[in-house]
């Protein structure tokens, strides 16, 4: 069981995250987070979040569970868009977890990590 | 029988290549005790938002920590924080702390980080001269910015001019003093720089080049009322932030007789020359595979990727860091993006308009790409990323026509 890491505000959901290697972690997520922020929290490995959200490194590739990507907002902008189009695992539900900002919506989700970030 | 007993690892430092090291050693599941000793009370975290949003005031503390305590405490290792690494008794293998305390270490790794260059001249001890290192820094710096205000800046670097940009917004007058003919000089080509001068002038900042100071004036409370220029003129100022960057922090390690040259020398493992002890982060001046050269570098990434070539070597894996060095910086509505370094670049090849806000200057070395600046095209960053690791050869023909999809050159 993963540690529950909440950063004092109420848990809104749960997210599965699925490693590479098929390894799951599941875990809360709060309000007004980010899933790069709460897979960092949870030091889940496969996701770097090196520049801590800023949407300038292209370190927390995610690939989305199908059935959930329309849960997760709006399609890629077009500098999120030009930061996957390098990935070597893209997917047609790729998103970088620091532009997927949390809600209830999303409670259940599905991630997948890729195995090397950029 | 195997001898099971386990050995702590201290890290000294609780900066981002501290926290990236504990990240990492959680994520590989270190079988060791790790303790982190840190000076600041706060644990590892972004400092990037200390000269942007976290200055602004829209985010707050604990969205700057790298992680909540609790993720370490959980994993059963510690954060001793508020306390100073005295000394290291490398024959006895323990550092001395300011609480008298003192720690056993089996391996251990500095990660103390950097202090910030003061500005030597008449007047530079007054109240009102700020520095900005740390969250304390900012948090002070913040309360001053205070619409209609004159603030200062000695040197437009990025610290600099980010907080240009952050208080401009605030509805301060700002002025930025930069001792160089042309912003950002030290990491950037004359393009980027001209394009950020345009951009902190249209947003009303008020930017000198060729402009050194050598002074500061105070009013009657001992406070900061002007800066004095060598062209002998003087800019009157409420607040001063002198931002003229940073040295390497390396005098724990100095007095424990660990090879120093401008920073705690390491190999591509991030090992001293004393087997036990490594050092991470901005206070090193490292192998980098990469590079010919030993470097110091002053980034997140760096932070972050000799932190992690330090956790591998610390489980016994063999994984010299090799790595293009990268950075970015974020000024108004323009992401900076930079992969490689530029200075030794024998042509330069633009892509795209800088009037359009969108572009990106390729730096080549006898035909091979050595940097990328990107501003507000991330692909060119991305691609960048790739290229300038293999340190490819490319066409400068493709690279600035805008019609070649840029992937296409990978």
């Amino acid at each position: 069981m993963e540690p529950l890491v909440i950063r004092g505000r109420e848990a809104l959901g749960k997210v599965t995250f699925i490693e590479h290697d098929n390894t799951e972690h599941v875990t809360e997520f709060e309000a007004g987070s980010t899933l790069m922020q709460v897979a960092v929290d949870n030091a889940i490995p496969g996701i770097d979040g090196d520049c801590g959200g800023e949407c300038a490194c292209g370190t927390c590739h995610m690939i989305v569970a199908d059935e959930w990507f329309d849960k997760t907002g709006d399609t890629p902008g077009d500098d999120e868009e030009q930061m996957l189009s390098m990935t070597p695992e893209r997917a047609k539900t790729s998103r970088l977890g620091c532009q997927i900002k949390t809600t209830e919506a999303m409670d259940g989700i599905i991630v997948y990590l890729p195995e090397f970030q950029m | 029988m195997v001898n099971t007993q386990k050995e702590t690892t201290v890290i000294v430092g609780g900066g981002h290549a501290a926290g990236a090291l504990m990240t990492t050693l959680l994520q590989k599941k270190y079988q060791n005790e790790v303790v982190l000793v840190g000076e600041e009370i706060h644990p590892p975290y972004q400092r990037p938002p200390l000269s942007k949003n976290y200055l602004a005031g829209d985010v707050g503390q604990d969205s700057l920590y790298l992680k909540p305590c609790s993720v370490y405490e959980v994993a059963g290792h510690q954060l001793r924080l508020g306390l100073r690494a005295e000394q290291i008794d490398r024959d006895k293998k323990i550092i001395r702390l300011s609480d008298q305390d003192t720690l056993k270490y089996g391996r251990l790794v500095l990660a103390t980080g950097s202090h910030v260059r003061r500005l030597n001249a008449p007047g530079a001890d007054l109240k009102g001269i700020h520095y900005l290192h740390d969250m304390a820094d900012s948090d002070a710096l913040r309360e001053q910015l205070l619409p209609g205000k004159r603030l200062v800046i000695v040197g437009g670097g990025y610290i600099g001019l980010e907080v240009a940009a952050t208080a401009v917004k605030k509805g301060l007058n700002v002025t930025v003093l930069e001792a160089a003919e042309r912003l950002m000089q030290r990491v950037t080509g004359p393009e980027i720089s001209s394009f950020f001068l345009a951009k902190h002038r249209d947003a009303g900042v008020d930017v000198c080049l060729n402009t050194a100071v050598i002074g500061f004036e105070a009013d009657n409370q001992d406070r900061v009322a002007g800066v004095t220029l060598e062209n002998g003129g003087t800019v009157p100022a409420d607040i001063v932030l002198v931002s003229i960057g940073i040295m390497p922090e390396t005098a724990l390690a100095e007095a424990a007789g660990l090879p120093c040259d401008d920073g705690i020398v390491v190999d591509e493992y991030t090992c001293t020359g004393d087997p036990d002890i490594l050092a991470i982060g901005d206070c090193t001046r490292h192998r980098n595979l990469f590079f010919e050269q030993p470097q110091r570098m002053e980034s997140v990434a760096n932070a972050v990727d000799q932190a992690r070539t330090a956790a591998a070597t610390l489980m016994g894996e063999d994984k010299p860091y090799d790595a293009a060095p990268w950075f970015w910086s974020n000024q108004y509505d323009v992401r900076l993006q930079m992969v490689g370094l530029s200075k030794d670049h024998d042509q330069r090849v633009v892509r795209g308009n800088p009037r359009d806000g969108s572009f990106a200057v390729f730096y080549m070395r006898e035909g091979h790409l050595i940097a990328v600046d990107a501003v507000n095209l991330p692909m060119a960053f991305m691609v960048g990323k790739k290229l300038v690791y293999l340190r490819k050869r490319v066409s400068s023909e493709a690279l600035s026509d805008v019609d070649v999809d840029l992937k296409s050159l990978v």
